[in-house]
């Protein structure tokens, strides 16, 4: 064996291979990793005004449910996907409307709107929001969410403001 | 601490076995077209982990495949490199399982005792080649479809039971959608694990017998 500042020729060969090995290695798996995790990095957030029903056809106090569906390009796929809400109107001024999203704080599945109880209620957990969207039972952490953004246009319809995620 | 852990799980893993075993065994003196076997394992699992990646993306149906190539070409980051590498690795290492075959040939190793390693050796071969077949229809591109159109017919060629070997490797008289699932299904599951276990049976009778000596004049 040679003095303790040479390298022997085992461990030359030792430590190329683990060099290489580790070169190769970070070459090849650190693109794999952008290449798994891509579609969680892309952006959609495209912007719309979307229809969503007449402000003469909202009756006072009596939510107005509406949907409406976005088509996403998904890799190498269109994929449609629904939204829906309640316009509540609370007078007659079209300032007052509330539009509620009808997709569950809880966990995301759909409620509905019940006359019996009047309650929104979500069939999955067995929760339910009131007319204004506060939680009055159930597991939800926090009130339904609200289309803070709407308008109504020349010709009477409302309109609100839509951010794809 | 670290020394300590080591000792431990030696003592009950026989590490240091293993490692004279695999990596530190006795060799006669070769040459560098020794190191092919070795470079074919590396191609293969090179090709088993682009593979595995790019089903992350790949979709085998007739409706989707070509679509979900493009897109893992143009749309996903790095999807050029990970498909690149197993399109070129997939020709590279048929060449290079061929040539280890031509050096195993040329110094006469598959003579006593390596007969079975050299008969193994045709069956990782043969299975190399039906990697390379199957995954070339996978793109479902105008090429890829007529090559299998074309390898299919001529396996169908074969005396009798030329039909049903053609209709057996196209799920049916003529490419569909059963052709491309399967050779899918093939491609990623079924010649890899023969492949796999050929492997290991190779490596274990290499280390069994030790390499072979090139060759000398009196041989
Ligand atoms: C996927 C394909 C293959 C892999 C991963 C593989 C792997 C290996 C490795 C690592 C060795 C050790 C030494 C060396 O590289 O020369 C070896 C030796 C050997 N291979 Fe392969 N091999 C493959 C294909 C083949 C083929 C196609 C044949 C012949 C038909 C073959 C026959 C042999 C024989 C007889 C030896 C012993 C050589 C000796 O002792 O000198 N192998 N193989
Ligand atoms: S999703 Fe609505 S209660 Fe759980």
């Amino acid at each position: 064996m040679s003095g303790s500042h040479e390298l022997s020729r085992r461990d030359f060969i030792k430590v190329t291979t683990g060099i290489v090995g580790g070169l190769i290695g970070t070459m090849i798996g650190l693109p794999s990793i952008f290449y798994l995790i891509d579609p969680a990095l892309r952006e959609g957030g495209k912007e719309a005004w979307i229809p969503i029903g007449k402000f003469e056809n909202m009756q006072v106090n009596k939510p107005y449910p509406f949907t409406f569906t976005r088509v996403q390009v998904n890799g190498w796929e269109r994929t449609a996907s629904s939204f829906g809400g309640y316009a509540i109107r609370k007078s007659d001024a079209p300032e007052s409307l509330l539009i509620l999203n009808s997709r569950c704080t809880h966990l995301s599945c759909t409620v509905n709107w019940s006359e019996e109880g009047n309650v929104f209620h979500c069939p999955c957990h067995d929760a339910a929001f009131d007319i204004d969207g506060e939680v009055v039972d159930g597991p939800p952490p926090r009130a339904l969410d609200v289309y803070e953004e709407y308008r109504l246009t020349e010709d009477g319809t409302i309109e609100i403001f839509f951010k794809e995620s | 601490m670290w020394k300590q852990v080591y000792a431990w799980l030696d003592e009950r893993l026989g590490l240091n076995d293993l490692y004279t075993n695999l990596l530190d065994r006795p060799e006669p003196k070769t040459s560098w077209w020794n190191t092919l076997g070795s470079a074919s394992m590396f191609l293969f699992i090179l090709q088993g982990f682009t593979g595995i990646f790019l089903t992350v993306y790949y979709t085998p149906s007739p409706d989707h495949a070509y679509d979900s190539i493009n897109y893992i070409m143009e749309g996903v980051a790095f999807g050029w490199l990970i498909r690149g590498i197993h399109h070129w690795g997939a020709t590279l290492m048929v060449l290079v399982v061929f040539i280890h075959m031509l050096r195993v040939f040329y110094t006469a190793s598959f003579k006593y005792p390596r007969e079975l390693t050299w008969l193994i050796g045709i069956g990782l071969f043969l299975t190399t080649l039906g990697m390379g077949f199957t995954g070339y229809l996978l793109p479902w591109n105008q090429k890829s479809y007529w090559a299998t159109t074309v390898g299919t017919q001529i396996a169908g060629t074969v005396p009798f039971v030329g039909e049903f070997i053609l209709k057996a490797l196209r799920g049916g008289p003529d490419l569909s959608a059963l052709t491309l699932q399967r050779f899918f299904s093939a491609h990623i599951w079924i010649i890899p694990a023969i492949l796999a276990a050929l492997i290991g049976v190779h490596l274990y009778l290499i280390i069994k017998h030790g390499e072979s000596h090139w060759p000398k004049k009196e041989d």
